[in-house]
């Protein structure tokens, strides 16, 4: 299968290739990893005029902790989350993450900022940073914004980003103490895409109690869901496994799947269920653990 | 219609060209470099069959376009053997019987000559997972596992003489 026809553009800086986006319009198309851009462009789903590489600008692939944040470049590819000591010690759901996405081949290329950039329901990173709370970083000609993930996240393949705005960096709160995080993805082979997968992230206090809670559910709604009243449910109570059932539960009625390959839209959300009770019981023994 | 030139290191040989910026890397090798020991065998960036090296890294060459690769090294299962002599990786599949039909032995062996550079001594469990990304519709792994096994105790009775890959040593 052949893409399109396109001009294609190497920028060497980020105010190149913000200049480059302003310049062509909607007519351009960022390319990062390529594993879900050229991909559409075979099927012709995607026929953009302009490819603008920023794979060579610099300063966009570090993975780094700073003034109470962790700040992940928009380039940094999985295979550099996976193998990551700082990101496998102290944010292991991010490793859980990385490493259940696609196959390693596809993990080489495939970049964090591409994954959420997409805006694709089905992919893995946006539930994950969901339940971590995360801001986006985007550079456009105006300079530097930055987005809540809550508003991250518009419609199908639909992002807040403007054309010729630049996903530069994803920022994460740093572990409080007594914290913990988990990544549980249901597929059907190595490689394929959730039939649901649940992200949570769970704050303990000095007594054991739940003071903190995100849950990221994929592939189970439009868009990345955030499963606002399954974590109010857990909020100030002890963990449980009735509790936990109890927020499996609402995390399985916020979503709303569809019939297809993957299964029928009510097995899916069962699905929703298991992997939302399996994250918190992970990232509860984590949180256990950092104590 | 744009063209782009493009300057490539393929298996230790320098070569430039003029390609459309739509060009997949898989139709550089194959067609214009005519080394067509790299496979298409989806080309929907599932199987694996058209895996290379890009700069050391095993990538689907299916879904990389030529363009961006300029300026970089590739390696292709051509440029594995040396003066007759079969890589340790092609001696494992042959010895280890890690091929029936033979369509993705090619990319088998370029994910498995990357993980034995990283990973001289990879469990069971490694190795499985490395090769997570190449289908086989023929073998059901096991001869393919053998023969990385292979390769890898050889290689390491060997190394460092044999365990370099085709790169202008
Ligand atoms: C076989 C296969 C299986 C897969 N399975 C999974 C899976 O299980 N889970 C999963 O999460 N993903 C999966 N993916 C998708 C993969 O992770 C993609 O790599 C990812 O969705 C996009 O990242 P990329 O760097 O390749 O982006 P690209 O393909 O380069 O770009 C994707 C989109 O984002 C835009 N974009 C990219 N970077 C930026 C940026 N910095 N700023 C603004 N816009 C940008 C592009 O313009 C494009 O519209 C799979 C892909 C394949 C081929
Ligand atoms: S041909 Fe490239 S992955 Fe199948
Ligand atoms: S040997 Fe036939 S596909 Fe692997």
């Amino acid at each position: 299968m052949i893409p399109g026809p396109f001009s294609y553009r190497r920028a060497a800086s980020i105010e190149e290739a913000i200049a480059l986006l302003q310049q062509y319009g909607g007519e351009a198309k960022v390319l990062s990893g390529g594993q879900s851009l050229i991909p559409m462009m075979k099927f012709r789903l995607a026929e953009p005029a302009v490819i603008v590489d920023i794979n060579r600008v610099p300063g966009l692939d570090a993975i780094e902790e700073r003034n109470g944040i962790l700040a992940i470049g928009g380039l940094v590819r999985e295979v550099a989350l996976e193998r990551s000591p700082l990101i496998r010690q102290r944010y292991p759901i991010i490793a859980d993450t990385a490493e259940v996405i696609a196959d390693p081949l596809v993990r080489n290329l495939a970049t964090i900022g591409g994954n959420l950039a997409h805006g694709d329901p089905a992919n893995d990173h946006p539930a994950t940073m969901l339940a971590l709370r995360a801001e986006v970083v985007a550079r456009g000609p105006g300079g530097e914004r930055t987005i809540p993930i809550d508003d991250f996240f518009v419609d199908t393949f639909t992002t807040a980003l403007g054309p010729d705005e630049i996903l530069t960096e994803i920022r994460v709160p740093a572990p409080p103490p007594r914290s913990g995080g988990a990544y549980v993805k249901f597929e059907r082979k190595v490689g394929d895409y959730a039939v649901a997968a649940a992200a949570v992230f769970l704050v303990l206090d000095e007594a054991g109690k739940i003071a903190g809670a995100g849950i990221g559910l994929t592939n189970v709604y439009y868009k990345p869901l955030r499963a606002a009243e399954a974590e109010n449910a857990l909020l100030g109570q002890v963990p449980s496994g009735e509790l936990f059932r109890a927020a499996a539960e609402l995390a399985a009625k916020a979503a709303d799947p569809t019939t297809d390959l993957r299964g029928p839209a009510e097995y899916k959300r069962a699905v929703a269920r298991t992997m939302t009770f399996r994250a918190l019981e992970a990232a509860l023994s984590r949180a256990q653990a950092a104590s | 219609m744009e063209r782009v030139p493009i300057q490539l290191t393929v298996n230790g040989q320098p070569y430039q060209a003029e390609v459309e910026p739509r060009m997949l890397l898989v139709h550089f090798i194959r067609d214009v470099l005519n080394l067509t020991g790299t496979h298409i065998g989806c080309d929907t960036t599932s199987c694996g069959a058209c895996t290379v090296l890009w700069d050391g890294r095993p990538v689907k060459s299916c879904t990389v376009f030529a363009v961006q690769a300029d300026g970089g090294e590739i390696q292709t299962v051509e440029g594995l053997e040396r003066d007759g002599q079969l890589h340790p990786v092609q001696e494992g599949f042959w010895e280890e019987h890690g091929l029936q039909c033979g369509f993705c032995t090619p990319g088998m062996i370029m994910t498995a000559v990357a993980l034995l550079q990283e990973n001289p001594d990879p469990s069971e469990e490694e190795i499985r997972k490395a090769i997570a990304g190449n289908l086989c519709r023929c073998t059901g792994y096991v001869n393919i596992v053998k023969a990385i096994q292979y390769a890898a105790r050889k290689m390491r009775e060997t190394a460092p003489a044999t365990a370099g890959i085709a790169g202008g040593e």
